[in-house]
């Protein structure tokens, strides 16, 4: 039977996962999937903190994070064609343009 | 009542400034000459019964009129009030009488301009009146010193009325900021008056004066009067001050015979007699007014000797003349300063008004090498020109010889030898200027001056050698004029009849003024002296020990010295009859035997120039070099466009920090999350 901190560690290290992903990927896909996978790990966090306290708190917020994630997909990946369109790429350092 | 005085003249003003444009000539003329004859005759009326008053106990002779309170504030007080004692009634009999005369003298002299410059003229007019009679009828220093102020704003008016001409508004410029270093001193001396006394009421100070003893070292009471006589050498154009009353003559002539020679430039020496009490605590101030008087008027007589303008001439007679005043004061004879104060206005005012006359009859002409053989054709101003110039001489029975003489004889009497030699020799030259004007001027032939030659550049020898001078007073005399100056001596009149009224009264009055004051030793009772004595007794310190002692002796004296100056003006007379009438090669020849000393006399001692090299060139050089181009240039625009640069600077280098890297952003996000939770963590 896994403990809390078991979850708490895999939780900490689907986040690092993710933000790594989110810095160091140069596709803008690879890096939406990477927010997806640190949202993921925070969820993890909530759905582990509320079975360990004995409280349903933990899971309704995990519903709301997932509907706005879904919703975050949408939009992002709307900007990502609409990019695409513009430039032909998918890097992120193709879209340094907006600066002094 | 007593406020009636100063307010008519002020309404006359504001009906002029007002409405003045819009009505004929007639209408604003008439409106000011009521005005000041209103105000003329509230004047007699108050003087009539002010001498209604019994003469005794001393201060028994004054009337009050407070209007209201100006300045309340923790201890100091000063409120609106008027005062009317004897000395004072002889100015406002002088501003309103003679104000009066020379408003209507300029009904006619004006006439000449446009309707609404008319207005103007007649609107500053009685502004100038009005904010003289504040000046002499205030009973605090404050009061009197807005009316100080009012009479500078109007002569600089005044001065620069044709204020399109350069010379005339650099003169009012001129007249105006030299009148504000004196100014200077003057505020610093009342302060320095409410410092010591508390209060600022002529009648307190010289209460409160009266209590100490002269100082015989210098103390605070002779910084105090020193500062004041600073103020009145600005007003009156004594030395070193003296240097814009010749300028001001840019202005209309019968504004140089009201403002510059009858009443403003005498507020000086009015200043001192209001103040005597104060003044004779402070032997080492008055013996200095003395020096300073005697010598502006013998060196203004000798510039006066030899100057081209008719106006200048005059211009330094009356520098000259104000010198005897202040003689006058700082001998400690009061009574005999305000005399010729009051006689001098009559003359000088009449002098003036006979040039203004000579230059409306020459169309513009002011230089006297252009004049001569007016006699015939101005037979008015002829005549009443030389009944100011006898009286003015000194002869004998007009009203210049009584109030000189009397001045003249104080200095002997107190036993300032040198100063009395130097108003001799003044009272010489007086006579030699004057005459040579008159003879210049009238007699003679007339230098005849081909409208067109001033055009093409040619200029007799004589003005060629002068150049700078002759170019100088030429220029004057051309732009004065406010018709064409190709109308010169083309119609010669003598003056209209408003013109010629002022011209025969002030006549009448420059002989008769001087028998108000008849001395003792001609048999009169010097009623004169008996009427001011309220005003100058306290001032008396020396309980006139002198004058028992000398009754019999000093009579005699007095007759001596009267036929000793009687015979000086004289020889005045003959000698400019000898130089300037008869043979005039004379008077060429010791010009060029002296060329030095003539060319120090046409450049008035230089005194200008020192000015200009030691004042106004190092103020130019210091704000051109030192405040404009370091100070504001380097300094304050300096500080401003360096903010901006250091702001530009500094962005320079942080806006590298803006990438435009979405990673980067979400990474130095990530790291601040990182480190402020780890902040709080442990």
């Amino acid at each position: 039977m896994p403990t809390l901190t078991d979850y708490l560690v895999l939780s900490a290290l689907l986040f690092s996962i993710g933000a790594t992903g989110v810095f160091v990927r140069r596709n803008l896909i690879t890096i939406l999937l990477s927010i997806e996978i640190m949202l993921n790990a925070v969820n993890l966090t909530f759905v582990a903190f509320g079975r360990a306290l004995g409280e349903v708190d933990g899971q309704i917020i995990v519903f709301f994070v997932i509907t706005v994630a879904a919703a975050e997909a949408a939009v992002g990946l709307a900007i990502v064609i609409a990019l695409f369109r513009h430039r032909e790429s998918l890097n992120p350092d193709s879209f340094t343009m907006l600066k002094w | 009542m007593l406020l009636l005085i100063p307010l008519l003249p002020f309404l006359g003003f504001l009906a002029n400034a007002g409405f003045g444009r819009r009505v004929a000539k007639s209408v604003s003329g008439g409106v000011a000459c009521l005005a000041m004859l209103a105000s003329f005759a509230v004047s007699a009326v108050s003087v009539w019964r002010l001498t209604a008053l019994p003469a005794l106990p001393p201060g028994a002779r004054v009337v009050d009129q407070h209007v209201f309170d100006w300045i309340s504030s923790g201890e100091f007080h000063a409120s609106f009030s008027l005062r009317l004692d004897p000395l004072s009634a002889v100015m406002i009999l002088v501003v309103t009488g003679i104000g009066s005369l020379i408003h209507i003298y300029s009904t006619a002299y004006m006439h000449g301009e446009r309707d609404a410059e008319y207005a103007r003229y007649f609107s500053y007019l009685n502004l100038f009146a009005s904010f003289m009679l504040v000046l002499v009828l205030g009973s605090n220093f404050l009061v009197m010193f807005v009316g100080w102020e009012g009479v500078g704003l109007c002569s600089y008016l005044l001065i620069g009325f044709w204020y399109v001409k350069r010379s005339a508004s650099d003169a009012g410029k001129k007249a105006f900021i030299v009148n504000r270093v004196g100014d200077f001193g003057f505020i610093l001396g009342v302060l320095l008056v409410y410092g010591r006394f508390g209060t600022v009421d002529f009648q307190a100070v010289a209460r409160a004066a009266s209590q100490v003893a002269p100082e015989t070292a210098f103390g605070t009471l002779s910084v105090m009067t020193l500062l004041l006589f600073v103020g009145a050498t600005g007003k009156s154009a004594q030395i070193p001050l003296h240097v814009w009353l010749p300028d001001a003559m840019e202005g209309p002539t019968p504004v140089s015979a009201l403002i510059h020679a009858a009443t403003m430039v005498t507020a000086g020496v009015y200043m001192i007699g209001r103040n005597a009490v104060l003044f004779s605590h402070a032997p080492e101030t008055l013996s200095l007014v003395a020096g300073v008087g005697a010598v502006t008027a013998f060196l203004a007589g000798t510039v006066g000797l030899v100057q081209n303008d008719i106006k200048r001439v005059l211009a330094y007679s009356t520098v000259s003349q104000l010198g005897f005043m202040f003689l006058a004061m700082g001998v400690g004879a009061y009574a005999a300063g305000i005399l010729h104060l009051y006689t001098h206005a009559f003359f000088k005012a009449l002098l003036f008004l006979g040039s203004g006359a000579v230059i409306h009859a020459l169309a513009g002409e002011q230089d006297l090498r252009r004049m001569g053989g007016l006699r015939k054709e101005l037979p008015v101003t002829y005549w009443t020109f030389v009944i100011g110039a006898v009286a003015i001489a000194g002869v004998p029975g007009l009203a210049g010889f009584f109030s000189k003489d009397e001045i003249l004889y104080r200095t002997y009497a107190g036993g300032h030898t040198f100063l009395w030699a130097l108003g001799l020799a003044t009272s010489l030259l007086t006579a030699i200027y004057m005459f040579r004007l008159v003879f210049l001027a009238f007699h003679g032939e007339r230098a005849q001056a081909e409208p067109d030659s001033r055009a093409s550049g040619l200029r007799s020898p004589e003005l060629a050698t002068s150049d700078g001078v002759a170019r100088q007073s030429g220029e004057a005399a051309e732009a004065a004029s406010p018709e064409s100056p190709a109308t010169v001596h083309r119609h010669v009149h003598d003056a209209p009849p408003a013109m010629a009224l002022a011209l025969i009264v002030l006549a009448f009055g420059s002989v008769v003024a001087g028998y108000a004051g008849l001395p003792h030793a001609l048999g009169g009772s010097n009623p004169w002296e008996r009427f001011l004595a309220p005003s100058f007794e306290e001032a008396q310190l020396q309980p006139d020990a002198g004058t028992g002692e000398a009754a019999g002796g000093s009579e005699r004296g007095e007759l001596a010295l009267m036929a000793v100056s009687s015979v000086v003006a004289f020889t005045g007379i003959a000698v400019a009859a000898v130089c300037f009438l008869k043979r005039r090669d004379l008077a060429r020849a010791v010009a060029e035997r002296f060329p030095g000393v003539r060319a120090m006399l046409l450049n008035k001692y230089y005194v200008d120039e020192i000015y200009d090299a030691a004042i106004v060139q190092p103020i130019r050089l210091v704000s051109e070099h030192g405040l404009w181009r370091v100070v504001d240039a380097r300094g304050i625009d300096g500080a401003v466009n360096g903010v901006g640069d250091s702001v530009w600077g500094s962005s320079a280098i942080l806006r590298r920090a803006q990438t435009g890297s979405v990673r980067a952003y979400a990474a130095s996000f990530f790291l601040g999350v990182v480190l402020i939770v780890g902040y709080y963590l442990w």
